[in-house]
């Protein structure tokens, strides 16, 4: 008999400058992390609107995560220090309404830690298998 | 503190008029019944005899209509801020919405204002006429001779009973006198909401949120959500003309919009006052207040013109989004 086993939708939101890169690291080193990321290049992490967030929960991602460069690292200098205020608000906002805090989370990935970016991968597709469906934060009027 | 006549504000306008300080007037015009009261804007002597009211039902935040209500105006338009305004006024002044030359902002005291909702609770439906010149309102219905008494802690909207300022930050006169900043127990909601657990506080919002019908009112008086094209308005989002097929489908709306509003909403409770099914919307901009004053230091916004609200300053040692969480469940 034919199990469906629970697959989680996973948006990974990474910056062109370090995490993208780590990413691809992760790749060249033959790391393996879930197929069930779908990783969105964006040119800084502060280039990610909360309404980006809303809208992949929406839309029936179960998980979303922002990769950005390390605080002090950033390309464009101050980028990833609004993005930490931001998401910060946003997150305690999500978990004020009720909405499980372990499907947002916020991380810090270089371009020379492919390991680090797999490893956080496994982890946080593994967190949020085990939650299972978000039923909190869909839309299904937008939902394919 | 003595309370406001309809006739005073009438006579410093008509002075105000009749001298060429002002071109116009922006105050409040009676509706259909005592408490269904309308800005309006008024140019005239004759036209504020006829129209103006003022009473416990003109919580109306002007601030907002001076955006549009100061372009295309010769000279320059009269305005009457209650303290809580006048945060509004200052906020929207930082953001360069308006210009202030074409502004005369006169400041009047504000002993709280009446949530109809409340009153209607107490006297029941078939309202004929309000009457709030004394201490305590009387409640005329189409069922009873007798005026219903009611007590201002009765009538009172809850962001007038949790209210965080009397005093004036903004005006360029002031009828009666000056009050000070309280210490409100405004944060007290908020704080019992997060002491819930996440099911429960889901529960709550759920239902709260349910009763959303998307009309759009929170949007359209909040004086700090002044974008000329709202990202709300946009036809692709793939809602449009769509009706919630569950509960909870608007709350991306409630999200973002308080979200828009966070660290620039000077807690005025507009959002709150216009709802039409009474969704304790105040509650979710307080809860990114009470973030922000917890994570990066005091801040009322509209306190002064050209502050920096914490959204779009930083410091190298912000916390963690993880470290919010990590504080806040030590701390319970």
């Amino acid at each position: 008999m034919q199990v469906n086993e629970y697959k989680p939708l996973i948006v990974a939101f990474c910056c062109n400058w370090c995490s993208y890169a780590g990413a691809d690291l992760a790749g060249n080193n033959r790391l393996s992390y879930p197929a069930d990321v779908k990783i969105i290049r964006v040119p800084c992490s502060c280039r990610v609107n909360p309404m980006f967030i809303l809208r992949a929960f929406q839309r029936g991602a179960d998980g979303v995560i922002i990769c950005g460069c390390h605080p002090g690292d950033c390309h464009y200098t101050s980028g990833n220090y609004y993005t930490r205020r931001r998401m910060a608000a946003l997150f305690s906002m999500l978990d004020f309404l009720g909405i499980e805090r372990e499907r947002t989370r916020l991380e810090w990935v270089s371009a020379a830690e492919g390991a680090k970016f797999a490893a956080t991968m496994n982890d946080f597709v593994e967190t949020v298998t085990a939650l299972g469906e978000n039923k909190r934060l869909e839309d299904l009027r937008c939902k394919k | 503190m003595q309370k406001i006549t309809r006739d005073v504000l009438i006579d410093k306008a008509s002075a105000l008029l009749s001298d060429g300080t002002v071109s116009c007037v922006l105050g409040w015009k009676k509706g259909e019944f005592d408490y269904d009261v309308t800005p309006a804007v008024f140019t005239t002597h004759d036209e504020l005899i006829k129209d103006f009211v003022f009473s416990d039902f003109c919580g109306a935040n002007f601030s907002k209509y001076l955006v549009s209500k100061t372009k295309n105006i010769e000279g320059r338009i009269l305005v009457f801020l209650k303290p809580c305004d006048t945060y509004s006024f200052n906020q929207l002044l930082t953001e360069h919405r308006f210009d202030r030359e074409k502004v005369y902002a006169v400041g009047i005291p504000c002993e709280g204002m009446a949530d109809i909702s409340k009153v209607r609770a107490i006297s029941g439906e078939g309202i004929a006429s309000i009457d709030t010149s004394g201490d305590k309102m009387l409640v005329t219905t189409l069922y009873d001779d007798e005026p219903v008494e009611i007590a201002p802690c009765d009538f009172l909207a809850e962001r007038c009973i949790n209210c965080k300022s009397k005093k004036h930050v903004a005006f360029d006169e002031l009828i009666g006198e000056d009050g000070d900043v309280i210490d409100s127990n405004r944060f007290d909601e908020v704080a019992r909401l997060e002491s819930l657990t996440p099911d429960e506080r889901f529960a709550f919002w759920q239902n709260e949120l349910s009763r959303c019908i998307r009309c759009n009112a929170c949007r359209d008086a909040c004086p700090a959500c002044t974008c000329e094209k709202c990202v709300f308005d946009n036809p692709a989002s793939g809602i449009e003309n769509k009706s919630p097929a569950n509960e909870f489908e608007e709350k991306l709306f409630h999200i973002i919009r308080a979200y828009h509003v966070a660290g620039r909403c000077t807690d005025c409770g507009e959002c709150s006052r216009v709802c039409p099914q009474n969704i304790p919307l105040h509650l979710l901009n307080r809860k990114f207040i009470k973030d922000m004053n917890d994570f990066y230091g005091e801040y009322q916004a509209g306190a002064e013109v050209g502050m920096r609200a914490p959204l779009v300053d930083y410091t190298t040692e912000d916390l963690e989004p993880g470290e919010v969480f990590d504080r806040r469940d030590t701390d319970a």
